[in-house]
């Protein structure tokens, strides 16, 4: 009796039901140029009920992976080698068209990184939160879209009760990617997908995305792939991690066994290159000291020099006074930077941080004088800048510069590097002649790692580090006294941050350079000032040296600032 | 949404006013004059002729006058037909190119956008590549060749349509292909820009990973973002096609408006150019207007902002 219940399909079937099993998976893609093996022979375990964050940096072949799950890669370009990708117990890869759609949205979710490209522009919110029900016909329309209505109140997203007809622009990033959480599981699907889904979010707005999924997804009992590069972020959710590198699983464990005891040289090195609160290194390690480890740091080791210690004597090199920056929409006039006061030391970093739309980013530009202020002044060296006349600016225009975030859109595609960089020597008359000034390139680019031979080079053969070594290049070709960095290492990896922010620590000491330090992530900026500023809502909410602001943050919402930042520490997040 | 009507609504007074105005003086100050023929006529008629229609005044004066009948809706006598009304000549041969060009409005679109959806879907493939063939051809191809060539497969072979003549439905097939054709091949490319590109949006893979189907996936989700191109064509488009075609109406034979365009300039019927210029320029107008509510109707980020 029982031998013969062992045998039935039926009972086969409940004992991979749910599970996902990937076996040597192999992805590649092809073209013109060559075949890329983004994933190669890959192993992965889900089983019913756990959290495995997937780990890496951008090109290691983790949203490759993660979207082989559903099919859905355009393919060609994407080639899947051997290997299987195993549901409840059938290859995925195998399963006609008809029933691959069958389980997309009703067996396996997905939620996606954007939330402001992943909803339909053109569709009512609730209509598309309710449509997974009305392709997998499971209920009536009418059913569906009270349900829809629900789970969107559910997940927070109130603001349909009043206006059922919202389009997802009249919604923040915070809500559109809780009403994609509400599509993703409103069909209570066994398994599902999240690909990087709180990146594009504000940290306090992440803690809170976090919270509704990880409750969501316990009450509902479905297993989730967290996809992120944050190993931080997944070590808040996981109940294991695995750790992809270069297309291959470099380690696999218990969320804290990998934090505790991290085997592999990249896992080690992705746990230390991160800046953290705690951290107080000078420099912080780089992915290359765990793979080819050195016996010296070589290179960017900080060297003080006279020039540069004369420098550190605590003058303002640049102040604000109670400036003011308003913009004009069709609501009306809006303060983007609202009586701030800053002072900036010379030889220092002024760290900023603030969430997306707090005026970071319009006060670095007030203090250039690249946005027209409406009140204040702006003083450099003690004189107003709005006293300066053509001649003048342009002499104040040379000793500041700034370093955008996306390394990718600030150059100009159609330049070389070497164009790119002699340009404003040109503009600057510095250097008489052409020889001169490639000259100063040359020793420019040595100086931030790269070398003579990326001269006649053009952006796109460069990866987003180099880019963003080029625009640090490029700031430093005016010889510049002051320098904003816009959020110049968000969009890059971890371990390529690491390199960004020891070069610009490396160059603040030999140049005696000043820095306006821009940026959301607090651990960063922890990392890289002396002073730190808070904004919110254009104004000036705290001030003062790093290390008070973290220890002893006197507002609530930096407080909150702190709390939300992701740590291996689990009771952190979730405590507010 | 009113608000946005009024205003174009007002702005499109200051633009017909300096239209009016340029082409009033250009046509003046261009060479030779309405009663200007091979045969000249003889002198103290064409001073009478030119005194009948007050073309002795000072200039100004005859701007000013045009100006002021323009306002009560007034566009003048012809010079070439004096016994028309340029409203009349206009108002006569309206229907008939507003017919045509509804017609090839309706071929345009019933063949272009299905062939630029196909094209988009089945992307590099035959099915891709023989209407993205043929929609360059047809763009390639002058009506003054294709509209023969109808002409002889359908009429003097087969003999299915009319060569010519406007008289039933029966003649309207030939012209209203010929020209629509035209717009289908452009409609074509224009759709399968739109829709390649909508195609690759994130929220398309989103519908994907609901689990859609292709079709539902064209239908709801990637053809308003694809179609809005086509959309914005078809407003001078349309303005175009029902104004009316020289060529087509020369080798139909259809007495639609496209001839007066034409004529009036050789004829220097300086009322009668006045007229079709601020005709055509009114059309585009509205139906930009139109072409703008539709985007608006469609784009929802639009609706509020407007």
């Amino acid at each position: 009796m029982v031998y013969g219940m062992l045998l039935t399909p039926n009972h086969q079937r409940t004992d991979h039901m749910g599970q996902l099993t990937i076996k040597n998976l192999e992805v590649s893609f092809h073209s013109r140029e060559g075949t890329i093996h983004a994933v190669d022979g890959i192993d992965l375990c889900i089983n019913p009920g756990e959290v495995v964050g997937l780990v890496g940096e951008s090109g290691s072949g983790k949203s490759v992976t993660c979207n082989s799950i559903l099919q859905l890669l355009p393919s060609p370009p994407a080639q899947f080698g051997k290997g299987k990708i195993e549901w409840s117990g059938k290859d995925l890869l195998q399963q006609t068209d008809d029933r691959m759609k069958s389980i997309r949205g009703k067996e396996i979710s997905m939620i996606f990184q954007d939330p402001m490209s992943c909803l339909n522009p053109y569709l009512p919110v609730l209509d598309q939160v309710a449509e997974p029900l009305l392709i997998h016909g499971m209920c009536s329309p009418a059913e569906a879209k009270s349900k829809a209505m629900q789970m969107l109140v559910k997940v927070g997203v109130d603001r349909v009760t009043e206006n059922p007809d919202s389009y997802p622009h009249e919604f923040s990033g915070g809500m559109r990617q809780r009403a994609m959480i509400a599509m993703a599981l409103i069909t209570e699907p066994s398994l599902l997908l999240a690909d990087e889904p709180t990146t594009a979010l504000d940290v306090t707005v992440q803690a809170k995305v976090l919270n509704i999924l990880r409750e969501l997804c316990s009450n509902l009992a479905v297993s989730v792939l967290f996809v992120s590069h944050d190993l931080g972020l997944v070590a808040e959710l996981a109940d294991r991690v695995v750790v992809m590198y270069r297309g291959k699983v470099v380690e696999q464990n218990e969320t804290s066994a990998i934090f505790q005891n991290p085997q592999h040289p990249y896992v080690k090195a992705l746990i230390a290159c991160r800046p953290t609160l705690e951290n107080t290194q000078d420099r912080l390690p780089t992915v290359e000291d765990f793979i080819n480890p050195q016996p010296e740091n070589q290179g960017e080791s900080p060297v003080e020099t006279e020039f540069s210690n004369s420098l550190k004597s605590g003058k303002v090199l640049t102040e604000a006074k109670s400036l003011v920056v308003e913009f004009t929409t069709n609501k009306g006039a809006v303060r983007a930077v609202d009586e701030v006061n800053l002072r900036i030391n010379q030889g220092k970093t002024h760290g900023l941080v603030g969430e997306s739309g707090s005026g970071k980013t319009t006060l670095g530009r007030a203090l250039l004088n690249l946005v027209r202020k409406q009140s204040g002044e702006v003083l450099f060296h003690g004189n107003p800048i709005s006293s300066y006349d053509d001649k003048k600016m342009m002499s104040f225009r040379k000793s500041m510069q700034i370093i955008f975030q996306d390394p990718y859109a600030s150059l100009n595609p159609r330049l070389t590097i070497e164009q790119t960089l002699i340009e404003p020597m040109v503009v600057h008359q510095i250097g008489s002649s052409k020889k001169e000034r490639r000259a100063r390139v040359v020793a420019l680019l040595e100086e931030v790692g790269l070398g003579s031979e990326h001269l006649v080079r053009y952006p796109h053969e460069f990866s987003g580090g180099q880019r963003q070594r080029i625009c640090v290049a490029r700031a430093l070709t005016t010889e510049p006294e002051f320098i904003v960095c816009d959020e110049c290492v968000s969009a890059m990896d971890v371990s390529v941050q690491a390199q960004v922010l020891n070069l610009l620590k490396a160059l603040q000491v030999s140049r005696g350079l000043t820095y306006l330090f821009i940026s959301h992530d607090l651990g960063v900026v922890k990392f890289m000032s002396d002073e730190i500023s808070v904004m919110q809502k254009g104004q000036l909410i705290e001030s003062g040296p790093a290390n008070d602001i973290y220890n002893s943050p006197q507002t609530k919402y930096t407080q909150k600032l702190i709390q939300s930042i992701p740590t291996a520490n689990r009771s952190k997040l979730f405590s507010f | 949404m009113t608000r946005l009507i009024v205003s174009r609504i007002l702005q499109a007074v200051p633009t017909l006013w300096v239209i009016a105005t340029l082409t009033f003086f250009m046509t003046r100050y261009a060479p030779g004059g309405p009663f200007d023929a091979e045969r000249a006529i003889p002198e103290e008629i064409k001073v009478k002729l030119e005194r009948h229609f007050g073309l002795d005044q000072p200039l100004l004066d005859q701007y000013i006058l045009y100006l002021q009948n323009l306002l009560r809706g007034d566009l003048g006598p012809s010079f070439k037909y004096p016994e028309w009304e340029v409203s009349e000549l206009i108002a006569t041969a309206f229907p008939v190119s507003l017919t045509l060009g509804v017609l090839s409005l309706l071929v345009a679109l019933l063949i272009g956008i299905p062939a630029g959806m196909i094209a988009a879907l089945r992307r590099n493939s035959w099915m891709d590549y023989l209407p993205m063939s043929l929609s360059m051809a047809g763009i390639c191809l002058p009506t003054f060749v294709l509209g023969p060539l109808l002409i002889f497969a359908l009429s003097t072979k087969l003999g299915v349509f009319p060569p010519l003549g406007w008289y039933g439905p029966s003649d309207w097939v030939l012209p209203s292909l010929t020209l629509g054709l035209f717009y289908a091949a452009y409609i074509a490319r224009l759709t399968r820009a739109g829709m390649l590109e909508t195609l690759q949006q994130d929220y398309v893979r989103t519908a994907r990973a609901k689990g859609a189907s292709s079709w539902r996936i064209l239908s709801r989700h990637a053809a308003r973002g694809g179609l809005l191109p086509v959309l914005t064509f078809m407003g001078p488009a349309f303005a175009g096609l029902i104004s009316g075609s020289f060529v087509i109406e020369s080798i139909f034979f259809i007495p639609g408006l496209g001839k007066f365009f034409v004529t009036a300039a050789f004829n220097r019927d300086y009322t009668m150019v006045l007229g079709t210029v601020l005709f055509y320029a009114t059309l585009i107008i509205i139906l930009n207007l139109l072409v703008d509510l539709l985007q608006a109707w469609l784009d929802p980020k639009s609706r509020k902002e407007k």
